[in-house]
């Protein structure tokens, strides 16, 4: 038996009248890459967010290791090892690229600091593709740069789960193809990933296990092919005859 | 340490020597306009290493610097003098935990307004608890010569310079700024952002309490209107701003200059200082939005790399 990392049981999360996430039970195990994916609105960046502490669940439990983290602010959800990017990313622009990813290391999960810290960011910004820009003004970065370096100042603490919120969205085929590439590699390191995903190669190349969510419940589970042959899987993206 | 951190170090303890030695030279004018200075460096810089990495800007500095002067004022017949600064800081740590814990969760110009507030709330309590008891203002009436003064404020100078580049080689430092970049990634990044914030705060509202209760012998007569005066709040930010609060060394460019023109129009058209702080207002926004360290930085940027 592969060993749970991550425990989502009955969570539920209610925005005033709305319910946007619905009683989610799904496990992580150590070392997969589980998709969390659904069409718009379905709840998928909510789920993220409560599991980073973002916000708290209305109810419902989420354990990393056993422990739970439901509830607690982000910096101590952090600390216990939850790494996250975001859908928008957000780089730290007034300081340099370097330091933007030893801003994940110092306070995290597996705090480095000083000389340590910076090989430490430099090794984790090679091993995402930066190599001359390293030194550039984080302001002239490319697009896929900025999210090169947002991932490494994930990886930057070591986590026990890295949440990656759509991380390859927006960009073009050949930097997909990159994207991908190195998310295989990420996962061929004996990582344990959360990915909310739209891009459908991304999921049927990357994803271990897929959970389905539409309007906020989990409608399937299981691997690419499986949920993406499912009923009412395609039913919940493009729509059925008997609903029109 | 580095061989430049050394040198730094040397020539900052060198420039404050020559600094503390101005009373034997004069001890009139100049003395009372470096008094002054010194004053306004002491609270521009404890409050840029609060306001400079976060981006909050606060205007409580009079609350906590009227404290700090209260604490003189009350208890300099019946404690020893130097007793006084420290029961300040305590005080002022504490005033500036419970606004922190409770306004820091603010944000942008919520932030500056609860701590405008503040000040005028703080005043208006001694107000009432004065007129309960009967009090008017209090005479702070010393042996501490303008002297004295002085040589305390550049002895806290040393020590806010000091803790400041601490701060900044440090975690905390580090925290900080990327709390200015983006609190929400500083959070995901296990930075306890409440805590860090609140522990600048009290840093700042301190050391403001301290230059109250060491500048209260100075006034001779302290009454609430004058201590918790808004006035001070705005001159500290304007200063703070003129010079930059990029580096350490920021706010004392801008508090040299601006008490020198402050001190010429005060005394040929003493109404006229609110215009001259409207005016370098205007000036930080469209023309210095880093201040001096800012036009600094663009020029060394320019003209090649200079030396590092």
């Amino acid at each position: 038996m592969a060993r749970v990392v991550l425990e989502v049981r009955d969570v539920t999360k209610r925005f005033g009248g709305l319910v946007a996430v619905r009683e989610m039970v799904f496990d992580v195990n150590h070392n997969e890459v589980l998709g969390i994916i659904g069409p718009n609105g379905s709840g998928k960046s909510t789920m993220i967010n409560m599991i980073s502490g973002t916000f708290p669940p209305s109810s419902g439990s989420i354990r990393l290791n056993g422990q739970e983290i439901a509830g607690k602010p982000a910096h101590r959800i952090a600390r216990q090892g939850v790494a996250r990017t975001f859908q928008l990313v957000r780089l730290l622009p007034e300081l340099s690229v370097v330091e933007n990813v030893i801003a994940g290391a110092a306070f995290g999960h597996r705090k480095r600091w000083g000389a340590e810290a910076e090989s430490f960011a430099r090794t984790l910004l090679e091993r995402v593709g930066l190599g001359r820009q390293i030194n550039m003004p984080v302001s002239s970065l490319t697009y896929i740069n900025t999210k090169r370096v947002e991932l490494a100042r994930a990886l930057a603490c070591e986590p026990e789960v890295l949440l990656l919120d759509e991380w390859l969205a927006g960009l073009n085929p050949t930097e997909l193809e990159t994207g991908i590439d190195l998310i295989k590699s990420l996962r061929d390191e004996g990582r344990t990933i959360i990915l909310v995903e739209h891009v459908m190669d991304a999921i049927r190349s990357l994803c271990d296990r897929c959970v389905v969510m539409s309007s906020g419940a989990k409608i399937a589970e299981g691997t690419p092919t499986e949920v993406l042959a499912d009923e009412e899987v395609i039913r919940a993206y493009l729509g059925a005859d008997e609903d029109a | 340490m580095s061989m430049r951190d050394l040198r730094n170090l040397f020539l900052a303890a060198l420039a404050l020597g020559l600094v503390a030695l101005l009373p034997l030279y004069d001890t009139g004018y100049i003395l009372s306009i470096a008094t002054t200075m010194a004053m306004f460096t002491v609270l521009a810089t404890s409050w840029a290493l609060f306001s400079g990495p976060t981006h909050y800007i606060s205007l409580a500095t009079a609350a906590f610097f009227g404290l700090g002067t209260f604490v003189t004022g009350l208890g300099f017949q019946t404690l020893p003098m130097w007793v006084l600064p420290i029961i300040a800081a305590g005080l002022g740590a504490v005033l500036a935990a419970l606004v922190g814990l409770v306004t820091l969760r603010l944000s942008g110009v919520y932030f500056v307004i609860f701590t405008l507030g503040l000040a005028e709330l703080v005043r208006q309590v001694v107000t009432w608890v004065q007129n309960r008891t009967g009090q008017r203002g209090m005479y702070v009436l010393t042996s501490i010569t303008e002297r004295d003064i002085y040589w305390q404020l550049i002895g806290m100078a040393a020590l806010v310079f000091l803790v400041g580049w601490l701060i900044a080689r440090s975690r905390l430092g580090f925290a900080l700024r990327i709390i200015g970049n983006d609190e929400t990634v500083a959070k995901h990044s296990g930075i306890d952002t409440a805590a860090a914030k609140v522990l600048l705060f009290m840093i700042s509202g301190a050391v403001a309490a301290v230059v109250g209760a060491m500048m209260a012998p100075r006034y001779i007569y302290i009454e609430p209107s004058t201590a918790f005066a808004p006035i001070l709040s705005f001159q500290v930010v304007i200063m703070a701003l003129l010079g930059g609060t990029g580096r350490l060394w920021g706010p004392l460019a801008g508090v040299i200059p601006f008490t020198l023109l402050w001190e010429f129009i005060s005394r040929n058209a003493p109404n006229q200082t609110l215009l001259l702080l409207g005016i370098a207002f205007l000036v930080i926004v469209y023309v210095l939005p880093g201040g001096f360290v800012g036009l600094y930085e663009r020029l060394r940027h320019r003209f090649g790399s200079g030396g590092h």
